[in-house]
């Protein structure tokens, strides 16, 4: 298949939509069908039959953003101005006829969102570019909008070491976490000797109050299948692993649909697109275990091993899955890939800071007026991100910390908001990217609470391999357990600190060395919350 | 096990440990350098002959150039390297690693079989642990005496899985596993079910030889009395890969 015969295919199915003059995109994303997305996508489905065949079209799409202002419905009429739909926000089924009914110029006033409000203004989508915009069920839908080309403009016009190349140059870094520059481990990977090679997707998001991977999966599966294909194309792989855990069915379901059409049209199997190119993708599913996530955990849970992580080196690019030179990436680095395919890494690379390139999805939750999905360039101010985007705090209270990076992360203060949000940046200030989970606290959040809910979190997600973590984190929970309650003494907050120090050095994976992460943030910033709890003051 | 690829071409390397200059085979970890040139490393979980685990951090070293601590029993030596087992600040992580395991789990050696024999309680000794400065868990764990010939008492086991390995690797069995998470881990046999009933177990005794603690003990073994001898591993382990 070459270039053209794809650019074919999408046109016409351009073509056979192009008289339908309204189309309503209901978003079926697990957020908004949690608050009742499917009985109002039938409605407007039988609406839409009774307004007359053919001219108006009801469509699930994956997430548009919002996730507060859920169910989210988008019209778009072709007399108006096709590129600008409305939004309607909070939609019950019995809206449904009134939305039909509504003309252009005329919309619902009483549901309708503003979607020049910042929230949707200041972003800037590369990942989340057809979210909430095609049908995720829909192979059509994605060739439609130019899916899949950035795959086939590699495999005929390109040579892996080109690919490599435009990823070197966008200077993409590994949107898991860790910020390791993806084009550098491609090449490793490719330098390996030829034989088997595997790629992995790492979809087994953890992170509590993250949330990006699964709207990825859910609202663009396909994305993600080719930026693996390109992946294993540029590093010699023929075999591919999307690992994704078990609490996410639907996200599940549309990547299981997803393989099955992109295997049937000869996007993926023995000769995709008609190249001498293969590439086969299953799924693994996590069966809830945070720890997973570290990808030599991840590759010994799809051995059919323990999920626990075992020394590096040797690293998986080395020696991964089975012994085998291993490509293991974040479901966001791979979305990001199609992209700089076709547009190239130069125009990545202009996107973001010095460092960071490009954009990243983040997940606002907590304390927010706007919760839901963000997709900004790298070096935004986490005060836009914040006031701006998520529209402040809610009920008039003050804001008092951002956490990112979950359970390895830390919290944000105040007098530091104006950072610019990077992968550096964020290490100075002692917490650290991670996957992109941001939760947003008011003044009534108790911060020494909050460092104990993550280390519950840790302790009770430890594999028990290594002594540090498994039973620190035990004694680091328990001695936050007693301050919280006000039992506390200076000698335990000092016995903490010394806990946090010894776990952070000796711990074997991530998950352990970046456990006292939560407790070290707070202390550094709200010691004074700390101090207040003591009780009395002894001397350690 | 797979037979290990026979290595003509490794390369002989010279390196620096505790200010002694050593050479060393480059395809050997740093623990096995040490414990060539007697250069006391203390580890509860790696054993010669069995593979490498890296779960007790116990082997932790500081090589000079790197920020982050390494673990011995998981590191190649390189040409040049600089490394010390025995700074303050390994002391003190050692030492607290060792009260972790102290408040773990109940290890009252007085009654134990394997007291004076037990290789937790001289590292405890070596560290200079005289009391624990932190809250014990005291989560009480049951004990299977269901085996005719061994026992397994669940409150003196610190999880290093030389019981797991040893079954797999030298016995071929693989009768024992870990489940559960955190401190809540446990070494079970075959699924879960009492040693006694095990239907892999062959009852070659190997597990209770190279456990470190009185987790896996002989029955009718009374305090004190359980002397453990780990002097086959190396000879077997050696003989299988010399097949």
């Amino acid at each position: 298949m070459h270039l053209e015969d794809l650019a074919e295919q999408a046109a016409h199915y351009r073509n056979e939509e192009a008289h339908i003059e309204r189309e309503v995109r209901v978003c079926v994303a697990a957020s908004c069908q949690s608050s009742g997305a499917l009985p109002v996508l039938d409605a407007l489905k039988s609406a839409c039959d009774s307004r007359g065949a053919g001219s108006c079209k009801v469509k699930g799409v994956g997430c548009m953003g919002l996730c507060s202002a859920g169910p989210l419905v988008a019209v778009a009429d072709k007399e108006c101005d096709l590129s600008e739909s409305l939004l309607y926000r909070d939609v019950t089924p019995e809206d449904a006829p009134e939305i039909m009914a509504s003309v252009c110029g005329a919309p619902v006033e009483r549901l309708l969102c503003p979607t020049d409000q910042p929230f949707f203004s200041r972003q800037q989508r590369i990942v989340l570019e057809n979210s909430g915009l095609i049908d995720p069920d829909s192979l059509r839908g994605y060739i439609a909008v130019g899916g899949y080309a950035a795959l086939i403009q590699a495999l005929t016009e390109m040579t892996p070491a080109d690919v490599l190349r435009e990823v070197t140059a966008s200077g993409l870094r590994g949107r898991g976490g860790g910020g390791y520059p993806t084009g550098l481990k491609w090449s490793t990977i490719a330098k390996m000797p030829p034989g088997q090679k595997y790629v992995i997707c790492n979809a087994d998001e953890g992170d509590p109050g993250a949330f990006m991977d699964r709207a990825v999966l859910e609202s663009d599966p396909h994305r993600i299948l080719e930026g693996m294909a390109i992946a294993a194309y540029a590093v010699g792989a023929s075999k591919g692993y999307v690992y994704v855990r078990a609490e996410y069915p639907l996200a599940v379901e549309r990547l299981e649909l997803a393989i099955r059409k992109a295997k049937r049209a000869g996007f993926l199997g023995a000769k995709v697109a008609d190249t001498q190119f293969a590439f086969e993708v299953e799924i693994r599913l996590g069966a809830g275990a945070f720890v997973c996530g570290e990808e030599t955990a991840l590759m010994a849970s799809i051995e059919g091993l323990r999920g626990q992580p075992r020394p590096r080196p040797p690293y998986p690019a080395e020696s991964g899955l089975w012994g085998c030179p291993t490509l293991i990436n974040n479901v966001e680095t791979f979305a990001n890939i199609a992209p700089i395919i076709r547009e190239g890494g130069d125009w990545f690379a202009s996107i973001g800071t010095e460092g960071s390139k490009g954009t990243k999805v983040f997940a606002l939750a907590g304390k927010i007026q706007n919760t839901g999905l963000i997709e900004v360039p790298m070096g935004t101010p986490l005060r836009d991100i914040i006031e701006v985007i998520g529209g402040g705090i809610p009920d008039g209270r003050a804001f008092k910390a951002v956490q990112t990076g979950g359970p390895s992360g830390g919290c944000i203060p105040e007098a530091h908001l104006d950072i610019p949000v990077d992968y550096d940046s964020l290490k100075t200030l002692g917490t650290m990217m991670g996957s992109g989970g941001m939760i947003v606290m008011d003044e009534t959040s108790c911060m020494v609470d909050v460092a104990r809910f993550f280390m519950e979190f840790c302790m009770s997600e430890s594999c028990g391999k290594c002594i540090p973590c498994r039973a620190g984190t035990w004694q680091m929970h328990g001695l936050l357990d007693t301050l919280t309650k006000g039992q506390g003494t200076r000698a335990d907050l000092a016995r903490l600190e010394d806990l946090c120090e010894v776990v952070r050095a000796t711990s074997l994976c991530g998950l352990g060395q970046t456990a006292p992460n939560p407790v070290l943030s707070t202390l550094r910033y709200f010691r004074d919350e700390y101090e207040a709890k003591l009780l009395g003051d002894r001397a350690p | 096990m797979p037979r290990p690829t026979p290595q003509p071409n490794v390369r002989v390397v010279t390196l620096r440990i505790d200010d002694r200059d050593l050479s060393a085979r480059e395809d050997e970890t740093l623990i096995e350098v040490c414990r060539e040139n007697r250069i006391p490393i203390p580890s509860l979980c790696h054993l010669d002959g069995l593979s490498v685990w890296g779960g007790c951090r116990l082997c932790m070293v500081e090589i000079a150039g790197q920020g982050r601590l390494v673990a011995a029993c998981s590191t190649r030596v390189a040409e040049g390297m600089v490394v010390q087992t025995d700074t303050e600040r390994l002391r003190h992580y050692r030492r607290t690693i060792v009260e972790l395991l102290f408040a773990e789990r109940n290890h009252v050696c007085s009654v134990c079989v394997s007291n004076g024999h037990c290789e937790l309680q001289s590292l405890a000794q070596r560290c200079g642990v005289d009391h624990v400065h932190l809250p014990y868990r005291q989560v009480p764990y049951p004990v299977d005496s269901s085996h005719e010939m061994f026992r397994l008492d669940h409150n003196r086991c610190i999880l290093c899985t030389r019981c797991v390995r040893v079954c797999d690797e030298i016995e071929g069995a693989h009768t024992w596993d870990v489940m559960g998470r955190g401190s809540d881990c446990r070494v079970i046999t075959d699924l879960a079910r009492p040693w006694g009933e095990s239907e892999t177990c062959t009852s070659c005794g190997k597990c209770v030889q190279v456990c470190p603690t009185g987790a896996l003990v002989k029955q009718g073994t009374s305090a004190g009395e359980m002397v453990k001898d780990q002097h086959f591993l190396p000879i077997l382990a050696r003989r299988r890969h010399a097949q």
